[in-house]
C-alpha cells in the first residue's frame, strides 16, 4: 500500500506542470512531460545505463555466485568459517560499501586496487573519473556475489542425496552427475537468482549517489528521477520518469512472477 | 525441500575414502582456490576495519603501510561529529519498524496459509508485486505528504515507511516457513478446542520460531542499511546512520581514517547479526526466494 497509492498520485502528477520554484502555476499539460522526457533522450540513454549496469552486474554476480557455491559445497578446512567470511558483503551497509571501494579501494593515488596493479607492473587507472560506470559494476558485483551464492548453495544442497549416491554407484563420474543432474536441477535456482537480481538491482540508487552522482554514463532511472524531482525541483517531470520506470519494472516483474508462479504450482500449496 | 546447509550427504564419500594421489591434491588446489577467493571477497572488510585504528597520516600513505600505529582517536572524532544521534536513529527506526513488521507479518501470513482464504495467492502476488515497484516511482507523493503534515525529518515517519517497505517481504517469507507446520499439529490442537490466539501463540509461533528470527532479521538488515529514503526524508534531528556516511562523500583534506572509523560502526550491527544468524539467515533468503 505504502508504495502503490503513492504510485497513483506519481501518475497524476505525471500529467502536470510543476516545478517547485514556481509552486503558483501548476496546471494539466496531458502528456507534454512524456513527450519531453522521451524527446530529450536523457530518458534512452539512462535507459541505457540501467540496462547495461544490472545486466552486466547480475551476469557477473550469478557466474561468480555458482562457482563460489560450487567450492562451497565440498569438504574442507573452514568451510564454516570460510562461508561466513563470504557472505559479509552482503550484509555491509550499501552507503558505506560505496564509500569504502571509492575512498580506500578504487581511489587512483591511495587506493588498494591500483597499489595491487603497480605491483605485477600494470600503471595505475583512474577508475572513478575514467571507467565511472566500470566502479559501480564493481561494488554491485561484491556485494551480490554473496546473494547469488547463498541460493544456488541452497539449490545445490536440497539436491536429494540418495539420488547422487545412487548415481555414483552406477558410475557416473562427477563431471557426468554435474551435467546431468545437478545443472537442471540448479535451473529454476539459477532463472529466480536473475530475476531477483534484476529486480533488485534495477532501484540502484546508492552507488550512484555516492560515487559517480550519475556522471560517465552512470545515470539510472532511479538517479535520474531523483535529480528531476530533488535537484531540478520538477515534479512533473520527474513523476512522468517514475511512471516509465514502473513500465520498464514491470516487465521484468512480470517474466519474474510467471518464473514464481511456476515454482510456486510445482512446490505445491496447501 | 530441506535447504539445510550442513553437509548430510557423507555417506557415498566414506565409500571412496582411499582417493588417488591426484585426485586428492586437486581437492587440495579446490580448497586453496576456495580460500584464496574468500580472501578476496573479504578483504575490503578486514582493510576498512584496520584502516579505521589508522592514523589520518598511515590511512593515506601510498604503498599502504600494514604495520601501522593503534589508534582510537578516528572514533572519537567520529563521536564529536554527533554520530551517537545518528546511531540512536537507526536503531530506533529499523528495531520499532521490524517489530511492527513481524506482529503483522506473522497473523496474515498464518491467514494466508495455514487457513487459506479464498483467492488467497492473489493476495500473496498483490504482497510481491509491491516490492518490484520502486520506491522512487512513488517518493513524490510521499514527499509532499509529509512535507504537508509536517513530518519531514521525523523518525517516527520514518519508520512508519520501513514497515510499509518490510512488509511483504516478511509475509511472504513467513508463509513458506508456515505451510511447512505439519497441518497435523494445527488441527490436533482445533480438536482439542484451541482458540484462535491460543492456536497461534502457543503452538505455532514456537514452531516457526527459528523462521521469524530469520524473517525479522533479514527486516532488520533492510531498514538498517536503508539509504535512499532517509537521505531524502531526514535532514538533522532524524538523520539516520547511511545518509551520514553519504556525507563523507565531499571528503575534504584527510578522512580516510575517519570514514573507516564510521563505517566500521555502522556495519558492525548488522554483519555481527548475520554472523551469529548466518543460518537462519540463509535459510530465509532461500525460502523467501524461492516458494
Amino acid at each position: 500500500m505504502i508504495t502503490q497509492v503513492p504510485f497513483l498520485v506519481t501518475i497524476y502528477y505525471s500529467f502536470r506542470e510543476w516545478n517547485l520554484l514556481r509552486p503558483g502555476e501548476q496546471r494539466f499539460v496531458g502528456f507534454d512531460n512524456y513527450a519531453n522526457v522521451l524527446g530529450s533522450g536523457v530518458f534512452l540513454s539512462s535507459l541505457w545505463a540501467t540496462v547495461l549496469i544490472v545486466g552486466v552486474s547480475v551476469a557477473v554476480a550469478v557466474v561468480f555466485g555458482m562457482a563460489l557455491a560450487l567450492l562451497l559445497d565440498r569438504r574442507f578446512i573452514g568451510q564454516g568459517l570460510a562461508r561466513t567470511l563470504l557472505i559479509t558483503p552482503f550484509l555491509m551497509m550499501p552507503a558505506a560499501a560505496a564509500l569504502v571501494w571509492k575512498w580506500a579501494l578504487l581511489d587512483s593515488n591511495v587506493g588498494m586496487v591500483n597499489w595491487a596493479f603497480s605491483l605485477v607492473g600494470i600503471s595505475p587507472v583512474a577508475w572513478n573519473t575514467d571507467h565511472p560506470i566500470v566502479t559501480i559494476m564493481i561494488v554491485l558485483i561484491w556485494q551480490y556475489t554473496p546473494f547469488m551464492m547463498l541460493l544456488l548453495l541452497a539449490g545445490l544442497q536440497s539436491q536429494p542425496g540418495d539420488v547422487l549416491e545412487a548415481a555414483a554407484v552406477d558410475g557416473a563420474g562427477p563431471v557426468r552427475t554435474f551435467l546431468y543432474m545437478t545443472i537442471p536441477h540448479l535451473r529454476q535456482y539459477v532463472e529466480l537468482a536473475v530475476l531477483l537480481g534484476a529486480i533488485l538491482l534495477l532501484q540502484v540508487f546508492d552507488p550512484v549517489a555516492i560515487m559517480t552522482r550519475g556522471t560517465g554514463g552512470t545515470k539510472t532511472l532511479s538517479y535520474l528521477l531523483y535529480e528531476r524531482a530533488f535537484v531540478g525541483l520538477e515534479i512533473g517531470e520527474a513523476a512522468a520518469y517514475g511512471v516509465l520506470s514502473v513500465i520498464v519494472t514491470i516487465i521484468v516483474a512480470m517474466v519474474a512472477l510467471r518464473t514464481l508462479f511456476k515454482v510456486f504450482k510445482t512446490e505445491g500449496t496447501r | 525441500m530441506s535447504t539445510s546447509i550442513s553437509p548430510t550427504r557423507t555417506t557415498h564419500e566414506n565409500v571412496k575414502r582411499h582417493k588417488p594421489l591426484a585426485r586428492r591434491v586437486g581437492s587440495f588446489g579446490l580448497s586453496l582456490l576456495t580460500w584464496a577467493l574468500t580472501a578476496g571477497f573479504f578483504f575490503p572488510i578486514a582493510w576498512m576495519v584496520f584502516t579505521a585504528f589508522k592514523t589520518e597520516r598511515d590511512a593515506a600513505t601510498m604503498p599502504p603501510t600494514f604495520l601501522a600505529d593503534f589508534t582510537l582517536e578516528n572514533f572519537s572524532k567520529v563521536f564529536d561529529r554527533g554520530f551517537a544521534i545518528y546511531l540512536t536513529n537507526s536503531v530506533s527506526a529499523s528495531v520499532v519498524s521490524t517489530i511492527i513488521v513481524m506482529v503483522l507479518a506473522v497473523p496474515a501470513a498464518y491467514g494466508l496459509s495455514v487457513r487459506p482464504i479464498k483467492r488467497s495467492t492473489d493476495v500473496l502476488f498483490f504482497f510481491i508485486s509491491t516490492k518490484f515497484l520502486p520506491i522512487a516511482a512513488a517518493v513524490i507523493p510521499i514527499y509532499m505528504l509529509l512535507q504537508a503534515a509536517g513530518a519531514l525529518d521525523n523518525i517516527t515517519a520514518l519508520s512508519i515507511l520501513y514497515v510499509g517497505m518490510n512488509l511483504p517481504l516478511a509475509v511472504w517469507m513467513m508463509r513458506s516457513f508456515l505451510i511447512e507446520v505439519p497441518t497435523e499439529i494445527i488441527e490436533a490442537a482445533q480438536v482439542d478446542g484451541a482458540r484462535f490466539r491460543t492456536e497461534l501463540l502457543r503452538i505455532v509461533v514456537p514452531i516457526v520460531a527459528p523462521g521469524i528470527a530469520a524473517a525479522a532479521l533479514i527486516c532488520f538488515i533492510f531498514a538498517w542499511n536503508e539509504y535512499f529514503l532517509a537521505n531524502l526524508l531526514t535532514s538533522t534531528i532524524a538523520r539516520t546512520t547511511p545518509p551520514f556516511l553519504g556525507s563523507f562523500v565531499s571528503g575534504r583534506g584527510q578522512f580516510l581514517a575517519a570514514l573507516s572509523a564510521a563505517a566500521t560502526l555502522a556495519v558492525l550491527p548488522v554483519i555481527i547479526a548475520g554472523w551469529v544468524a548466518q543460518k537462519r539467515l540463509v535459510r530465509g533468503l532461500a525460502m523467501g526466494a524461492i516458494k
